[in-house]
């Protein structure tokens, strides 16, 4: 399975959970399979759905998702102890680690070779950390919903990516249309 | 009233609920006093654009957020100011220890001080500096317009200020 067909299997479970999605393809894949108010596309700046999505977990009450990349964690390294010493328990990292940089035609990445992504997580301090198969992903995402404690996920699947679209939607429209819905959950 | 009081003051004046800081010896008092707020949520990060991308989401969040970092890290975080507060129309009040001017110490801080304004101005970044202690009478209305225009802004705060204040 690659990231794409992950997400596929992510839609049901998280069609109605607000989402936090990183740059590049994981988003235009995202918004081509199931464009929702609760998703926030990232069309810029590698690195920081996991910041973006633990803020937005520490503001408010609404369970967050952030979907991941490993190239992306390894650019912001610095996300994972900041995010283990601030925990919130509304708060679920996915971090789809496909090995390669698959944005920018599968360059590998270190976490496909010596390092291991779940390893560093609980280096840095996370109490909760599932490292699982591409096919067990949606019921390690469901277990955590289901759960009331800060997990990251790190989900091992195959490199490759599916044509898709680039998103054309204005970067302040998905950001009010993301930030009506997470009020309206805070009402 | 402390400088360091004032500024904390008008950030909860403005309903500043989220505050990111990477640290700096100017910086020390201000973070203190941010860390003993009740009124702010203190998250100290790891790098400035890593802070930058915590503010973007407790924004989304309904929180006003702000960060507190020093002006060696601009370079760090033009991408993160125009791809991401910028891009997505995001307010940022960004309070700056401006090393390297009148005063410093470290010769080489003032490498980063020579290119400060001319980063921030080509970012169109609204810049601020506050140089005597009566600059930060405007600090209220500053925040203010962050949040009003949805834009970053930068407030450079350097030794003499700190000195005098």
């Amino acid at each position: 399975m690659i990231r794409s067909d992950v997400l596929k299997t992510l839609i049901p479970i998280i069609s109605d959970q607000l989402v936090v999605s990183n740059i590049g393809l994981p988003s235009q894949e995202l918004h081509l399979l199931d464009d929702q108010p609760t998703n926030f596309y990232m069309l810029g700046t590698m690195g920081l759905s996991s910041s973006i999505g633990l803020g937005l977990a520490l503001a408010q009450k609404a369970k967050v998702i952030a979907i991941d990349g490993d190239g992306s964690v390894l650019t912001n390294f610095g996300t994972l102890p900041t995010i283990a010493n601030n925990p919130a328990d509304n708060f679920i990292l996915l971090i789809i680690d496909n090995g390669s940089y698959g944005s920018t035609g599968d360059q590998p990445t270190y976490a496909g070779m010596k390092t291991s992504l779940a390893k560093v997580a609980e280096a840095c301090g996370c109490d909760n950390v599932v490292e699982c198969s591409a096919e067990d992903t949606a019921a390690a995402v469901k277990a955590a919903l289901d759960g009331d404690k800060m997990t990251i996920i790190v989900s091992k699947c195959e490199s490759g990516n599916i044509k898709v679209p680039v998103i054309d939607m204005d970067a302040p429209v998905i950001r009010h249309r993301f930030m009506t819905e997470v009020s309206r959950r805070n009402a | 009233m402390s400088i360091n009081q004032k500024i904390v003051n008008d950030f909860v004046k403005n309903k500043i609920k989220f505050v990111t800081t990477v640290p700096c010896k100017q910086l020390a008092g201000v973070i203190d006093e941010i860390e003993a707020s009740k009124d702010i949520y203190h998250i100290p990060s790891n790098k400035e654009d890593e802070g930058m991308g915590l503010c973007a989401g407790a924004y989304m969040g309904g929180k006003r957020s702000a960060i507190i970092m020093q002006n060696t890290a601009i370079g760090v975080t033009i991408n993160t100011l125009v791809t991401l507060i910028q891009y997505y129309n995001i307010p940022l009040p960004m309070l700056i220890s401006y090393r390297g001017e009148i005063g410093e110490p470290v010769a080489c801080q003032v490498e980063m001080a020579v290119h400060t304004k001319a980063l921030l101005d080509q970012l169109n970044i609204p810049t601020y500096h506050f140089h005597t202690k009566s600059d930060a009478d405007e600090l209220d209305a500053i925040l203010n317009h962050s949040f009003m225009a949805k834009k970053p802004v930068a407030i450079l705060t350097d030794a003499s200020f700190w000195q005098g204040a």
